[in-house]
């Protein structure tokens, strides 16, 4: 079964590790602004949120790409770029109705996660557990259990 | 440069001139960067003598070779000047995001000359370096001044600034980072308020490159695996924050309580405790750029008459508004820590300023006329008021803005100032931590506890458990810590790491980002050559044998109460020795040997 990055902001310390992991990577150096998953901090509220390509089924950046440079890996279900064909019209962007996929000038290339070939860094160097690489059923059902162990309280509670 | 990236930013604040410079390697190389190279340039250019509060103290803000990169929690800068709190050399060091982004937009640092007619903030925009108004932003606090240049600039930007405390000339203002990151002792703050500099904004797209990214990710990978697996630093500190030591010192019997006069433990120690904090206002934890720890502790008292939402406190705070003021409302210290991070001071000293003006007014030495209102251990009322107000320096806190040396000397009892070199000690009562004491007296910016650490081996038993009541090897452990402290605040990684890892991972992870080779041994020399370098300032600027020492009262009274009952602090027996391990001679003056084998003669 196919895996997910499983996000949970209410685990994310803001500590941006994943920025760093993902473009060291990519490109071997340290530079965040080429991450492919950004932290986005909410410092009024003390809430940050990591986001990355979500990797959707119908994706609006495949269906508006010109010259079909967007292709899914059926090993790891990434939708990978190839860079050759890619034209730069960044019609992608434009789609993308997350953000997650961007243009950096300064390497003109379109930026967008591509699961680190089934092994993504994000997740791994993830050190609040706010990122996981993991089945989408396990992941949604650690959430349930979460969520069902608050439910069992309150029964406990008024069936005392 | 790998690992640098090869330029410092000079702006002189009096012609509003901006120059690219670039960063010399050999120094760079000596210094490591951060503390160390910040230090280096300042005395380069700078005459030791000068007045704190003048036109010619350089204030240069400098990141380290690791800082920005995935090496362990690497996100770290110091702030770099002549304290007007001490007299002596500051350097402060601070977290969050701001010291990488500064790497990121392609700078190792910055040095400030000069004065600034009107209010001024530094917008750096990668290449785009330049000087904006900033007359709009006087006044505002922390949180209000970088939501507003976040707004007019980039909402990604990082800012460092100052609070009205830095404005106010407090004399251990900070410089604040990322809305709750301090530069924090000394009154680095001060010296920026001073130069009329409210803000350094920063946006970055640049990357920091590493001579050897192979075997810098190896060792990266090694040593966070070593802090992952620590109780302290994968459990302890991320559990419960640097607050889990209240109840360990505490129970030690070496928290500090009452301005030092009812030391021992605290019966409030459990209900201002970081495992209290955790079940009352902790929301999560916070790490800053790359930190695996997360010691941070975003916070929120929701009702009463505290009610704030902030960072915070870390150990000190909690100590400092608690136990040193007799306190034991949580809630009320988090008020007040909240305070000094949204006006930019440092609670240490704020807290401690407040306990000493509390025993000055229990022994008659200041009165209701001075004060404005009565003083009294465990009055948190009284104290948050107080804290808000000296950060302001209205009515009574423009006295206890000067800090506690200046304020108990004024009223004849500077013995009551519970600091060495003018700058008050953190939360370690120096009677039941030998060492501790040591590093205190002999610590080349005063009272401090973060550049010799005596706590770890003595009450944490890390990297071994030293009986904290006995003097022996005491001075040959406080050098090493000293030294390593040095490398590693230089390097641009977190001190908190060090509990973890030690001078080899350090090695390893420098050798791999800059292409130079450190061995152990070249890192604890660099840290000796720095810690040198700090101490012959401090003898230019007519420090002596006479300032290595602590307050009477920790070397004559004895501890009231708990487990290290009767003890008071040996220094006596402790200093000839540390002279001695250090190539000093017998007046604490680095010899001409000891200076040549550093390099610094």
């Amino acid at each position: 079964m196919a895996k997910v990055l499983m996000l949970d902001p209410e685990k994310c310390t803001s500590c941006r590790t994943c920025e760093l992991a993902c473009s060291f990577e990519h490109d071997r150096e340290f530079r965040p602004s080429a991450a492919r998953v950004n932290v986005v901090q909410f410092e009024s509220e003390g809430i940050s949120v990591p986001l990355m390509c979500l990797q959707c089924d119908t994706a609006a950046c495949v269906r508006v790409c010109p010259t079909g440079a967007l292709q899914r890996n059926e090993a790891t279900g990434a939708l990978e770029m190839d860079d050759d064909k890619c034209i730069r019209c960044k019609m992608c962007i434009q789609a993308c109705p997350f953000g997650n996929a961007t243009y950096d000038s300064a390497k003109n290339r379109i930026l967008r996660c591509d699961l680190c070939g089934g092994d993504p860094q994000c997740a791994k160097f993830c050190p609040g557990g706010a990122i996981t690489f993991t089945e989408a059923t396990s992941g949604t059902m650690a959430k349930k259990r979460a969520y069902a162990a608050k439910f069992k309280e309150v029964l406990q509670e008024v069936t005392k | 440069m790998y690992g640098w990236v090869g330029q410092i930013l000079r702006i002189n604040l009096s012609d509003g001139t901006v120059k690219k410079e670039a960063l010399d390697p050999v120094e760079a190389k000596n210094y490591m960067g951060a503390r160390g190279l910040g230090t280096r340039l300042w005395l380069k250019e700078c005459d030791p003598k000068l007045e704190p509060l003048s036109e010619d103290n350089n204030l240069i803000f400098m990141t380290g070779a690791l800082t920005g990169t995935m090496a362990t929690n690497a996100g770290r800068y110091n702030v770099v000047c002549k304290a007007p709190l001490t007299g002596a050399m500051a350097a402060s060091n601070a977290g969050g995001y701001w010291g990488p982004e500064l790497k990121y937009a392609g700078y190792d640092g910055i040095i400030f000359e000069g004065k600034a007619e009107k209010p001024v903030y530094l917008l750096i925009n990668d290449d785009q370096v330049e000087l904006r108004c900033a007359e709009h932003l006087w006044g505002k606090d922390v949180n209000e001044t970088t939501d507003t240049l976040r707004e007019e600039v980039d909402i990604d930007a990082k800012v460092a600034c100052i609070g009205p405390g830095g404005e106010k000339l407090v004399k251990y203002a900070c410089v604040m980072n990322d809305y709750t990151r301090a530069a924090g002792r000394s009154g680095v703050g001060a010296v920026m308020g001073f130069k009329n500099l409210k803000a350094i904004v920063v946006k970055g797209t640049g990357a920091v490159r590493v001579a050897d990214p192979d075997a810098f990710f190896d060792a990266l990978v090694k040593a966070r695996e070593k802090v992952k697996n620590h109780p302290v630093t994968g459990q302890g500190l991320g559990m419960f924050g640097t607050q889990i030591l209240i109840n360990i010192l505490d129970e030690a019997g070496g928290f500090p309580v009452n301005n030092f006069r009812d030391s021992g433990t605290f019966s409030g120690a459990e209900a201002i405790s970081g495992e209290t904090l955790a079940k009352t206002y902790l929301v999560r934890n916070k790490g800053c750029m790359g930190c695996s720890i997360g010691c941070g502790r975003i916070v929120n008292v929701p009702e009463g008459p505290y009610r704030s939402f902030g960072e915070g406190p870390e150990y000190e705070a909690g100590w400092s508004f608690g136990a040193d003021c007799g306190i034991d409302d949580l809630a009320a210290i988090i008020k007040a820590n909240n305070y000094c991070n949204e006006l930019g001071v440092d609670p240490i000293t704020l807290g401690s300023t407040i306990a000493c003006a509390i025993e000055l007014y229990e022994i008659g030495a200041l009165t209701e006329k001075e004060t404005g209102r009565p003083l009294a251990f465990g009055d948190a009322e009284a104290m948050v008021e107080l804290t808000r107000m000296t950060a302001l320096r209205e009515g009574f806190g423009n006295e206890l803005a000067e800090g506690s040396y200046r304020l108990a000397s004024k009223y004849g009892h500077p013995e009551l100032s519970m600091t060495c070199k003018k700058q008050e000690m953190a939360a370690y009562d120096p009677r039941a931590l030998q060492g501790m004491g040591l590093n205190y007296a002999t610590n080349n910016r005063g009272g401090c506890h973060v550049r010799g650490y005596m706590t770890a081996p003595e009450i944490l038993g890390i990297p071994e458990k030293l009986d904290n009541l006995i003097t022996d090897g005491k001075a040959q452990w406080t050098k090493i810590f000293q030294d390593l402290t040095a490398a590693v605040d230089s390097s641009g990684i977190c001190l908190f790491l060090t509990f973890a890892i030690g001078a080899p991972e350090v090695a390893e992870q420098m050798t791999a980002a800059t292409g130079f080779d450190y061995t152990v041994e070249e890192v604890m020399k660099v840290g000796e050559r720095i810690w040198n370098m700090e101490r012959l300032f401090n003898i230019t600027n007519g420090f002596t044998k006479e300032d290595d020492t602590m307050p009477p009262r920790l070397l004559k009274e004895p501890v009231k109460v708990g487990p290290c009952k009767g003890a008071v602090n040996k220094l006596d027996v402790m200093l000839p020795e540390y002279y001695q391990l250090r190539g000093w001679d017998e007046n604490g003056v680095p010899t001409t040997g000891k200076l040549e084998e550093l390099g610094l003669q």
